[in-house]
């Protein structure tokens, strides 16, 4: 017993000797506070910062390489732990969310041929099949089951669906995916991103200048997410309140309903709806807004451009002052637009927002007279001029300067202005065939104007007006002169204007618009006796505030007065100046200028952190048809007919300035949203999904039974 | 020479310390989801056991059979092992840091591995000599290497496979371990 007992005692004490000598021996430096810092983490081992497990993050935070903030899981009680023990301050980290953009629907089933492997890398790999989407989601779900956080999981649909609470922006689901459905974004990238060709853009995508993502938002709308719809349509548009009221919705061109002859999907019934809902909130929905960047941007005029730019630079955290030369905020949006169409409650509320977010907002300075560009610079490190395009212009006859003849914008906006104007018993001549001319004529109306007549050159059909406003003034009893074009305007011997005269007109070869010219016809001269005549036939930029000395800056203007600029960038010739909106376009829609906007708020945020603001190699070019996506045939969708906009009773309607189209209820605006057909640029059968729906199948059953059907 | 021959095919393939003698299954189901950790196991696996077959071997002829207390030889081995591994990383970490990092925490995972111990053990029941015991560790060592690096070859397939849910993870494992197991079965009689 004494040899073994012994025996074993020796090995155990040489071993020891061997080892506290070899701990001496080959003794290294380490750091303590890696330790500490490891301990600090949340072990995941998620991989999210790019190191290769915790103890590789901890010890790169001590050694210096990656920041305190490194460890993306942990959250800001991480970052601070971290922070105490190497004693150094938290800095700001954007927080990252993954977010899917593949709209899915039943595309899987029609385009794909499974073979048995249930992993979408292996299905991206195998090509086992009819595969033609290269963009879209195949649902076999390798990011929800790769996800570290389970903050994924597969909605009915057959697309993951992101759980912002779990989700750290780890970036696990976007290094998985085959197709890049999946990407990690923040909030700056969100805010910034612009369309790209190789993303599902279905046609009303293509088309929308502001590039919102429509079906998206009525999808959020018809599933009762009524936030996350505010939310989407925010990132590309801040103004959903307005849009929703008087967009003239150039998308709805694109609806493939139109195909089979069926009415296109009512964007902006669906889009009033949840903006109505968020303005009638008890609190209103918070909006990120980063942390002070103490950039400073100025922004010359309140209107839609401006304000579209002062809501994401502010979002992105630059500090920005709006100056606008009229007495309250809103430009062409509070003097263009009437009441009737836009209620000014709704207007300033929509401002109000922009407000809250920390905007500043000045007004009755006017650009080049009370603000000049040079002062400007003193105080700012980077200019938008949005000016843009008030003046109007000229009818070009006889008679212009007589008493009674007033000029579109100016009439408008007289009434906004508080000028009174005494239309009662008169007969109001108004000419022009665009939305101020129906503005104009059906603000005439409501005036007390007892006749009011529309004068335009070519027919109904080339008026470039909203179809729904045309209709309005028809149903207001709004008179149509059409095929007549002014040549004089009489008046007495007071310089009082009592008659116009116009010539008759008809349609000739196609001009460079596309439009039929209109052509003279002979001795056509006709003489309609009129007390006002409003002359609404087009606009374009003041160049009041231009001044030489600008000019040889290298701020140029084209000879239309809208300023010279890169047609990407917006930036002007000189490099910190930007500009958007009808100054830069020349008379556009509302929602070109809210585009523009953004496009300029891009440009401003890359030129103020010293980046370049060429935008990436793919960027979609809209808006603009894509070629095939108007080929593919619809099959079995059947038509249905869009649901009526309720609208105040014309006899009551026309005699005061309340709003005419009246608020919309959940149902009908369900019932609208259930037609949107989803479309993709490639995938087009979403509608097979409410076929396989009405068998009492879900996408899931779907992709099961086909899967069990499948050889291997 | 034919005997050597002999004794690495009998360890690499009818013997498989693994899929024979079902030592060591615990890194075989642990670390054998990823084809790269795979093959840094059996390479510190490789490292560690031809080292400790050496020392044992000293140790058992030198220390215990003298004093004619084998039976202690177990508890003895384990020991020597666990301070083996413990020196030889310390040993790593200050004179070649590259094969330290490359080995990472497959090191300290081999304390507690009984293949290592396993075939010290048989090394003395065979009463190889030194140069067999050294020939037999190394053979046995990479015997574990390939069963391993197969095994996850194999379970890095199951990620993109469809497996009824009650069989996933080490269920679907230990299923296919027996089948290895079987097939390994074919070498019997070889030799």
């Amino acid at each position: 017993m004494l040899v073994p007992s012994i025996v074993m005692l020796g090995v155990g004490f040489s071993a020891s000797v061997v080892l506290a000598v070899a701990a001496k021996v080959f003794h290294v430096d380490i750091d303590p506070r890696i330790t500490e810092v490891e301990d600090a983490l949340p072990g995941a081992n998620c991989g999210g910062c790019g190191y290769t497990g915790c103890s590789a993050c901890a010890e790169a935070i001590v050694e210096g390489k990656a920041p305190v903030n490194a460890c993306i899981a942990g959250g800001d009680s991480v970052t601070a732990a971290v922070a105490r023990v190497m004693g150094g301050a938290v800095g700001f980290s954007e927080p990252k969310l993954a977010s899917h953009y593949c709209e899915g629907g039943y595309r899987a089933i029609t385009k794909y041929h499974y073979e048995g492997a249930f992993d979408c890398r292996a299905m991206a790999a195998m090509h086992g099949g009819d595969l033609v989407c290269s963009v879209g989601c195949l649902s076999l779900g390798t990011c929800v089951r790769n996800c570290p956080f389970d903050a994924l999981k597969m909605n009915e649909d057959g697309v993951p669906e992101v759980i912002p609470d779990k989700c750290v922006g780890c970036g696990t689901c976007e290094k998985i995916c085959p197709t890049g459905v999946i990407k990690i974004y923040t909030v700056t990238q969100r805010l910034l991103h612009f369309n790209n060709e190789n993303e599902c853009l279905p046609p009303c995508r293509q088309l929308c200048p502001a590039q919102i993502d429509i079906p998206g938002y009525i999808q959020y709308a018809k599933e009762g997410k009524y936030a996350e719809a505010v939310e989407l349509i925010k990132e590309r548009n801040p103004l959903p309140l307005i849009c929703g009221r008087v967009c003239p919705a150039p998308c709805e061109v694109g609806c493939r309903r139109v195909a089979i002859e069926d009415e296109p999907v009512h964007h902006n019934y669906i889009k009033r709806f949840i903006a109505d809902w968020e303005m009638n909130l008890d609190e209103p929905l918070k909006e990120a807004v980063l942390p002070d960047t103490g950039k400073k941007v100025a922004i010359i005029g309140g209107g839609p451009c401006g304000l579209s730019a002062a809501y994401y630079l502010r979002r992105l955290g630059h500090d920005v002052t709006i100056f606008d030369s009229k007495p309250e905020m809103g430009g062409m949006l509070r003097y263009g637009i009437p009441e009737y169409r836009l209620p000014k409650k709704v207007l300033n509320f929509e401002i109000a927002q922009i407000e809250k977010l920390g905007v500043e907002m000045v007004v009755d300075k006017e650009f080049g007279k009370d603000i000049t560009l040079e002062g400007l610079e003193d105080d700012f490190d980077s200019v938008l001029i949005a000016l843009g395009a008030w003046d109007n212009t000229s009818l070009r006859c006889e008679g212009e300067d007589l008493e009674g003849v007033w000029k579109g914008t100016e009439f408008l906006q007289k009434r906004e202005l508080g000028i009174e104007v005494d239309l009662q018993g008169k007969t109001v001549a108004v000419v022009g065939g665009g939305n101020t001319a129906m503005d104009a004529c059906r603000s005439a109306l409501r005036q007390g104007a007892k006749e009011v007549t529309l004068l335009y050159r070519r027919t109904r059909n080339e008026m470039p007006a909203n179809e729904v406003e045309i209709i309005a003034s028809e149903h207001e009893g709004i008179k149509y002169e059409l095929l007549a074009a002014p040549t004089r305007l009489i008046g007495d011997e007071n310089g009082v204007l009592k008659q116009i005269e116009f010539l008759k007109m008809e349609l000739g070869e196609p001009d460079e618009s596309g439009r039929r010219r209109p052509v003279p016809i002979k001795d056509s001269e006709t003489i309609m006796d009129v007390d006002v005549v409003i002359a609404a036939i087009g606009q374009r930029p003041l160049t009041d505030w231009y001044t030489d000395e600008l000019k040889e800056r290298g701020l140029e203007l084209t000879r239309w007065n809208t300023i010279v600029a890169d047609e990407e960038t917006l930036q002007s010739g000189i490099p910190h100046v930007f500009t958007g909106g009808d100054i830069w376009s020349g008379p556009a829609l509302l929602i070109d200028a809210v585009g523009t906007g953004r496009r300029a708020a891009r440009s401003i945020h890359l030129y103020l952190n010293g980046k370049p603001l060429d935008h990436p190699v793919g960027t979609f070019k809209g808006p603009q048809r894509v070629s095939e996506s108007g080929e593919v045939p619809l099959q079995g969708v059947a038509r249905k007919p869009k649901v009526p906009q309720p609208e105040l009773p014309v006899a009551e309607r026309i005699k005061t300035f309340d709003e005419v189209d009246l608020a919309v209820t959940p149902e009908l605006m369900r019932t609208e949203a259930d037609r949107c057909m989803r479309c993709g640029t490639l995938c087009y059968f979403s509608d097979t999904q409410k076929e396989s729906r009405s068998n009492g199948k879900s996408m899931k059953d779907k992709v099961e039974e086909l899967l069990e059907n499948s050889p291997a | 020479m034919d005997h050597y021959f002999e004794l690495i095919i009998a360890a690499i393939f009818i013997n498989n310390i693994l899929l024979a003698k079902f030592l060591g299954c615990c890194p075989f189901l642990g670390v054998s989801k990823k084809m790269d950790t795979a093959v840094g196991m059996s390479a510190a696996v490789v490292f560690v056991l031809t080292l400790a077959g050496v020392i044992t071997w000293v140790v058992s002829r030198y220390v215990l059979v003298p004093y004619n207390i084998s039976y202690i030889r177990t508890l003895a081995f384990i020991l020597v092992i666990a301070t083996l591994v413990q020196f030889v990383e310390l040993f790593l970490r200050k004179s070649i840091p590259v094969l330290y990092k490359s080995l990472g925490i497959f090191l300290p995972l081999i304390t507690t591995n009984c293949a290592v111990l396993g075939t010290a053990i048989i090394n003395i029941q065979e009463d190889y000599s030194l140069l067999e015991t050294i020939v037999f560790s190394v053979a046995s060592a990479v015997g574990f290497g390939l069963a391993l690096v197969l095994f996850a070859g194999i379970r890095e397939r199951f990620e993109i496979t469809r497996i009824p849910k009650a069989l996933e993870g080490t269920g679907i494992g230990l299923v296919t371990a027996g089948l290895m197991a079987l097939s390994f079965f074919a070498f019997k009689g070889m030799v």
